[in-house]
């Protein structure tokens, strides 16, 4: 350092700003996250001059170094000198939003969004509104795509010349070539309409709307429709059905089904933007048609809401519109053939029990439930089973349980072990509603056989099973009718199935207390470090550091110690280490 | 535009020839597959060994004004590698078998290339800018004392030779189970298809995980299999159509907006099979091994073995046109099966406006049909008259006994030299023919 008349502060921003242009893109990457400690090293003066441009024509790199710098660069108000000089930092944005990479075009849209904000509403007119106008009439679809992001943001601040102006650059949009722009302009449409005057969006944004939802290409006709639910919320509801019903009429029909789909997907947010009058006399019926479509997948679309949209309906005459319109539909889904429209509905058919009361449960629904209880299709049944709460509220499970049973025994012997282990996490669930009688008499043994599944991540989830049991019907109820038949598999002639208890037993040994596993449990650990098995043994180690803290101190000294100072000599090299890392841990040494 | 194919006013002469002159073939050397971009500035080649080649428009110069701008070599990258696929015990080749490119979007070009499994998507940008400077090295690249930094230097852009890059932005992988044989660029500008021998994919562009089949004729019992698909194609402005062809000679006009799943068609194209002409071939022969849309999106035209038709969208029954290619070759069909030729998949394509088609023939012919004057012409691309400005002369295959002057007899066909893909300008009368290892340029004559 002696005679040095550098500055050593100085090198490591040197090396974060050669790493800009490192070969490796980790190391690029890295920098360009730092972007801000080079900045402030540099001061406000030289990032404007020197930093920006450099970075403006950075654009050749990887998209991830891109993502970052345009995050990046909307951060950067403080570092160019303050919303004086934020202008400064468009034309390195400008030129990100012009790349074909749509989330780095997207991250560069939403940080001129940002710095939008900082623009005094001069500076607004004077660098940000004619960078907007550059890009709209860009050569490329790519700047005209993203154009459409940005002119809700400037829009309100600034003057009325401008702002016509701003207009027709929207309107020339949604109408341009290409269809990548027309996506983009529907997609803003509704986010443009809730910053313009209310007159403008009656005269402008619905003939764009009317437009767009007539378009030619469906990929573009089905972004109007979320445009809907914005501008409906917008219009008073005078207007709506002048305005907007009769496209979203035509959508809800649309020769298209993907067109159809997104009228059923946004189907809930439609209905609370239109409203209950519009509801009742419109909306039912389309969506009864959509429940009935030719097309499964707006089928399955439209099962998905069936909850949400009775939930929503008018009180009044709820009860009613369900009974008379919306339950007959939902009757022939339950026989659907296709099995996602199937799972789709069982997914939230139990949450019409609350909507209907106990009565039409009883009489209306359970014939539903318990088909589908008996779906050919496992996933249909597993949705049932996994709602099940919605009916206990209402009618209690018992109502359910003589077609519970056999349909739960059977995803539990499914063929599909990924079945299985969807039935297994619902166990704990459906004990709590059962009750521990029923579960000890109907389901202990599916609970145990699935210990000696032939798939391990069904043997591990039913340990884990068992522990969440036990903290449901406690350490008596473990004693008895858990743990014996748990310890008996340690004589089990396979060797997975012993060491099953033991992963059992270190998953129970904290529920059960110290006196049942000191008592029971470690006799029998302690008894199978003599197994022949290595993975045994060196699992009895691993079992002992796990309930060693539940154990007395006397019990860890007398039984514990010396089992693990005997392991520790064993001939295996696993079982040695592990029980070395068990005396260590437990601090026998 | 009046008689491209043939006619006093209109002829075609030689341009450029790319390729080795050896008459030794490299197998990797062989074209696979020839395409323009939108615009036709650029040239795309794929070939056997799994590279693509890229030719751009040179403009014309000032001092020749005759000569129309030359097509040079742009850029050229492997797209491809050999792989081997170690779950089934194959081997996957490199060959490209189709590229498409997408509309331009931004300065950069974009194009998909696939092989017989794998897609990918490429950006072929330029780069005329190069950073200079750094903080811990001088000029000379000899590392600076990291204490003696007094000041720090931020990069500063200078000028550079031009350097063209392609660099793989998409692979879309994992999704074909037999070999991929088309792809298509929807007019959404955001999905494409790809089809194989019995399923067709749908994918979206940015999406490389995902792929929705939209079309299965893969039987439950794979005895019971019938027909393959052979190829398919978007349609140019509907986004919600495409084509398929198959082995059976039909071709079925699909609606995606009916369904997600395309299994039930909406046009079923067909010709009656004429009775008396029925042999033993007639089914290969029928085989359908192109179909390509006309640029209008009226029509579509079909390619099987002898002929090429032309079908209106609107009459499924039997195709508006139908122009023999080589119909002399209806004797030979025997030594043609026995040589496996009769396999060969000629490709076929359509000029800028839609008024004259072209396909490919054997002995390194070519064959061209004007749609208004119903001429037809038949030409070859050979070194022999390569020379600047040749005009090609048309070719004849004599099929009577007696064999005229400047006619080749059907014997003396070469038959290892044929030309299966071919590329039309989308504006201007400049073709792009692919014989084996060569790529021939011709355009229209200035007078």
């Amino acid at each position: 350092m002696a005679g040095a008349d550098g500055d050593d502060s100085l090198y490591p921003i040197a090396v974060l700003i050669d790493e800009l242009r490192n070969e490796d893109v980790q190391l690029r990457l890295n920098s360009i996250k730092k972007l801000s400690t080079i900045a402030l090293a540099l001061g406000v003066e030289r990032t404007r001059t020197e930093l920006l441009p450099f970075l403006t024509d950075t654009i050749y790199d990887e998209d991830e170094v891109l993502l970052a710098l345009a995050e990046q660069l909307g951060n950067f108000t403080m570092l160019v000198g303050g919303p004086e000089y934020v202008h400064c930092l468009l034309p390195p944005l400008e030129s990100l939003a012009t790349v074909e990479e749509t989330v780095v075009r997207d991250k560069a849209v939403e940080s001129l969004r940002k710095i939008s904000q900082e623009h005094s509403p001069v500076d607004l007119e004077v660098h940000f509104e004619p960078l907007v106008k550059r890009l709209a009439s860009g050569d490329w679809f790519t700047s005209r795509t993203s154009a459409c992001g940005l002119f809700s943001v400037c829009y309100p601040r600034v003057s009325s010349t401008v702002k016509a102006e701003i207009r027709q650059h929207f309107r020339t949009l949604c109408s341009d070539d290409t269809p990548m722009v027309r996506r983009a302009a529907a997609s803003k449409l509704g986010e443009f309409a809730k910053v313009l005057e209310l007159d403008y969006v009656k005269s402008d944004i619905i003939s764009l709307f009317t437009a767009l939802a007539s378009d030619e290409q469906d990929s573009v006709r089905l972004l109007a429709v979320e445009a809907c639910v914005s501008i409906a919320t917008l219009l008073p509801q005078e207007d709506l059905e002048s305005l907007v019903m009769p496209t979203l009429r035509q959508a809800a029909e649309d020769k298209s089904w993907r067109v159809r789909y997104m009228v059923a997907d946004k189907f809930s947010e439609l209905q609370k933007a239109v409203g209950p009058e519009i509801t009742k006399n419109d909306l039912v019926p389309a969506f009864q048609n959509l429940l009935k479509d030719c097309e499964a997948e707006v089928r399955a679309a439209a099962a998905n809401k069936v909850k949400e949209f009775c939930e929503n309906l008018p009180e009044d005459n709820r009860e009613q519109i369900i009974m008379t319109h919306i339950l007959p539909c939902v009757k022939e889904l339950v026989s659907d053939t296709n099995q996602h429209v199937k799972s789709a509905l069982a997914s939230v058919i139990m949450g019409l029990s609350t909507i209907l009361g106990k009565d039409n449960t009883i009489e209306h629904l359970l014939p539903l439930f318990l088909a589908q209880l008996k779906d050919e299709c496992p996933e249909v049944r597993l949705n049932i089973i996994s709602n099940l709460d919605c009916v206990n509220e209402v009618i209690g499970i018992r109502q359910l349980s003589q077609s519970l049973l056999p349909a739960i025994v059977e995803l539990a012997e499914d063929a599909k072990w990924r079945v299985r282990l969807a039935i297994i996490e619902y166990m704990p669930l459906l004990a709590g509603q059962l009750g521990v009688e029923f579960f000890d008499e109907k389901l202990n043994t599916l609970c145990m056989a699935w210990l000696i599944d032939h798939v391990y991540a069904i043997r591990e989830a039913a340990t884990c099973n068992l522990m969440k049991l036990v903290e449901k019907f406690g350490a008596e109820w473990a004693q008895n009718t858990i743990v014996p038949k748990v310890l008996g598999m340690a004589n089990d002639p396979n060797y997975l199935h012993r060491m099953t208890t033991l992963f059992c037993i270190n998953a129970l040994s904290e529920a059960c207390g110290q006196d049942i596993t000191t008592k029971q449990m470690l006799p029998v650990v302690l008894k199978m470090s003599n197994d022949q098995v290595a993975n045994v043994r060196f699992n009895v180690a691993k079992s002992l550091q796990k309930i060693g803290p539940v154990l007395d101190s006397n019990a860890l000294q007398t039984e514990v110690k010396p089992v693990l100072e005997k392991l520790a000599t064993d001939t295996d090299m696993d079982v040695k280490y592990f029980a070395q890392e068990a005396i260590s841990v437990l601090v026998l040494a | 535009m009046a008689g491209v194919a043939g006619g006093n006013d209109f002829q075609w002469c030689f341009s450029q020839v790319k390729g080795a002159i050896d008459e030794d073939v490299a197998e990797a050397d062989i074209i696979s597959t020839v395409e323009f971009n939108y615009s036709g500035d650029l040239l795309a080649t794929g070939d056997k060994g799994g590279r693509v080649v890229i030719f751009q428009h040179e403009q014309e110069s000032k001092n020749r004004p005759q000569l129309r701008g030359e097509y040079n070599v742009y850029s050229t990258f492997q797209s491809h590698e050999p792989e081997f696929d170690y779950l089934k015990s194959l081997e996957i080749e490199e060959k490209i078998n189709k590229i498409r490119w997408l509309p331009q979007q931004n300065a950069a070009h974009f194009l998909l290339s696939t092989n017989d499994k794998t897609i990918k998507l490429w950006k072929i940008s330029e780069r005329d800018k190069r950073a200079e400077g750094y903080n811990l090295k001088d000029e000379d690249g000899r590392l600076r004392d990291p204490f003696r930094i007094t000041s720090l230097r931020v990069p500063v852009l200078m000028p550079m030779d031009l350097m063209v890059e392609a660099s793989p932005r998409r692979i879309f992988a994992n999704a074909h189970t037999y070999h991929i044989n088309s792809i298509s660029v929807n007019s959404d500008h955001e999905t494409y298809l790809s089809a194989d021998d019995l399923r067709i994919n749908l994918w979206h562009l940015e999406i490389t995980d995902r792929s929705f089949n939209i079309v299965d004729i893969k039987p439950a019992n794979m005895e019971e299999l019938t027909e393959v698909i052979t190829a398919a194609e978007c349609h140019p402005l509907q986004c919600n159509v495409f084509v398929y062809s198959s082995s059976k000679g039909t071709i079925r006009l699909c609606d995606m907006r009916a369904a997600a799943l395309c299994d039930r068609h909406s046009k079923f194209f067909e010709e009656p099979e004429d009775p008396s002409s029925r042999s033993f071939f007639s089914e290969i022969i029928s085989s359908i091994s192109d179909v390509k849309f006309s640029h209008s999106g009226r029509y579509m035209m079909t390619r099987d073995y002898l002929s090429v038709k032309v079908w209106d969208l609107n009459m499924e029954n039997r195709p508006v046109e139908t122009y023999q290619v080589h119909e002399y070759l209806r004797s030979k069909l025997c030594s043609l099966y026995e040589n496996d030729c009769i396999f060969d998949k000629f490709e076929c394509c359509w000029n800028g406006s839609d008024s004259a088609i072209m396909t490919g023939s054997y002995n390194n012919f070519f064959r061209m049909f004007d749609r208004n004057t119903r001429r037809d012409i038949t030409l070859e691309a050979s070194r022999e008259s390569s020379k600047p400005r040749a005009t090609l002369k048309p070719r004849k295959v004599s099929t009577g006994g007696k064999r005229k002057k400047d006619e080749i007899s059907v014997d003396s066909l070469d038959f290892n030299k044929k030309i299966l893909h071919t590329a039309w300008h989308p504006k201007d009368n400049v073709i792009a023919v692919a014989a084996t290892n060569n790529l021939y340029i011709f355009q229209d004559k200035i007078n």
